[in-house]
């Protein structure tokens, strides 16, 4: 059977003013798939990912999101589109002023007709899903910083997206609780048969749930494949991540110098 | 498309027949059905989804408050025909534990007549 390409990135380029951040990525992100995408902080990552949920729109370029270009969607087709995918935040970005059940439950109330009984019962499914059952009424500043992250994919799968995307969902937690969230990540895509991207530097959790890895350099992909081929690869940047090797600095002191004293 | 049509099976009976998708945007409609027959305080609801292909987490909220519905008055609300995707959405959520499940019409009718 044929890979389906649920999410194509075609020649992507965009700038932070004068400078260039993407530099023509080009990524398909295949149906039912976890893609991880690998990179150190500052190479683009970020910044492909809220192109991807059209957070950004590019300088030029495409992205087809089940064969539509999302670059150029009025806010109406964008909403559509977004409403088959979820996300979850670097801080899971939970509104601190509601409760957790009334976060999970926001996507439905502002895009569903549905009655107020049921947004109840599937907030609670979602919750008993992340393994918050019973924490619907606490608030956010009450939780964990894993509770957090799981509260937050609690609410990315609200609509029960076909997408779920997630920036850097083992950020800031602990080893075993970076663990326990990379699990529930395998567990989504084996029960929902769900596409899922995560934007990661952390190297434990890439080979714990990763089908396949796309890593970013610079603003390019430098490396497509699964994990046992980026162990084999030979670029240099690649061995330098999967050995941690800190970059071999040569200082050029006349650089240096006039860079300090620049008028 | 979803059609939901209903069939009496006898005094105290109901089948609700399900076809097509039931997402976010079509659940609605089977929540009036269901809602009008424990309204009536129908004894016996049994509900046909051996044409749903696809059930959101929506779908199973309406089928769940159904339950929670059919239980104030000691009513019974009965599912048959899942298809193995539908069946999976309710053993993901631990559900399959919590509704009665028959493989089909016959077998949930002997089951109420037991």
């Amino acid at each position: 059977m044929s890979k389906e390409a649920i999410v194509q990135v075609r020649d992507l380029v965009t700038y932070y003013g004068k400078r260039q951040i993407l530099k023509g990525v080009n990524l398909d992100i295949y149906r039912g798939e976890i893609l991880v995408i690998l990179g150190r902080s500052g190479c683009g990552k970020s910044t492909l990912l809220r192109h991807l949920i059209g957070l950004l729109k590019p300088t030029s370029g495409q992205i087809l999101i089940k064969g539509q270009d999302i670059t150029t969607m009025n806010e109406d087709e964008m909403r559509e589109i977004l409403k088959k995918i979820g996300m979850l935040f670097q801080g899971a970005a939970l509104f601190n002023s509601m409760t957790v059940g009334e976060n999970v439950a926001l996507p439905l109330r502002e895009h569903t007709q549905l009655e107020d009984s049921t947004i109840q019962i599937m907030t609670r499914i979602k919750l008993d899903l992340v393994g918050l059952s019973g924490f619907e009424n606490f608030k956010p500043s009450q939780l964990s910083g894993g509770m957090k992250k799981r509260a937050g994919l609690a609410r990315a799968l609200a609509m029960d997206p076909e997408i779920l995307f997630c920036d850097e969902p083992s950020a800031g937690l602990d080893p075993v609780v970076a663990m326990g969230i990379d699990q529930l990540i395998l567990k989504l895509k084996n029960a929902f048969k769900m596409t899922i991207v995560v934007v990661t530097h952390e190297l434990a959790s890439v080979f714990t749930i990763a089908d396949r890895i796309a890593m970013l350099h610079e603003g390019e992909i430098i490396f497509q494949g699964t994990p046992e081929e980026i162990k084999k690869s030979e670029h240099p940047v690649v061995q330098q991540f999967l050995n941690r090797e800190a970059d071999d600095v040569e200082p050029d002191r006349e650089k240096y110098l006039s860079s300090l004293v620049k008028p | 498309m979803l059609d939901v049509s209903t069939r009496n099976i006898d005094k105290k009976g109901v089948v609700i027949a399900i076809a097509g998708d039931v997402d976010l945007y079509s659940s609605p409609e089977v929540r009036k059905v269901i809602i009008d027959l424990t309204n009536k305080k129908t004894k016996n609801i049994l509900v046909d989804l051996s044409r749903v292909s696809y059930m959101d987490s929506s779908g199973v909220a309406t089928l769940v408050e159904g339950l929670q519905q059919v239980g104030k008055y000691g009513g019974k609300l009965i599912l048959f025909g899942l298809e193995a995707s539908v069946k999976e959405v309710f053993e993901l959520s631990r559900l399959d534990k919590v509704f009665e499940i028959y493989p089909d019409e016959k077998t949930a009718l002997d089951h109420l007549k037991k």
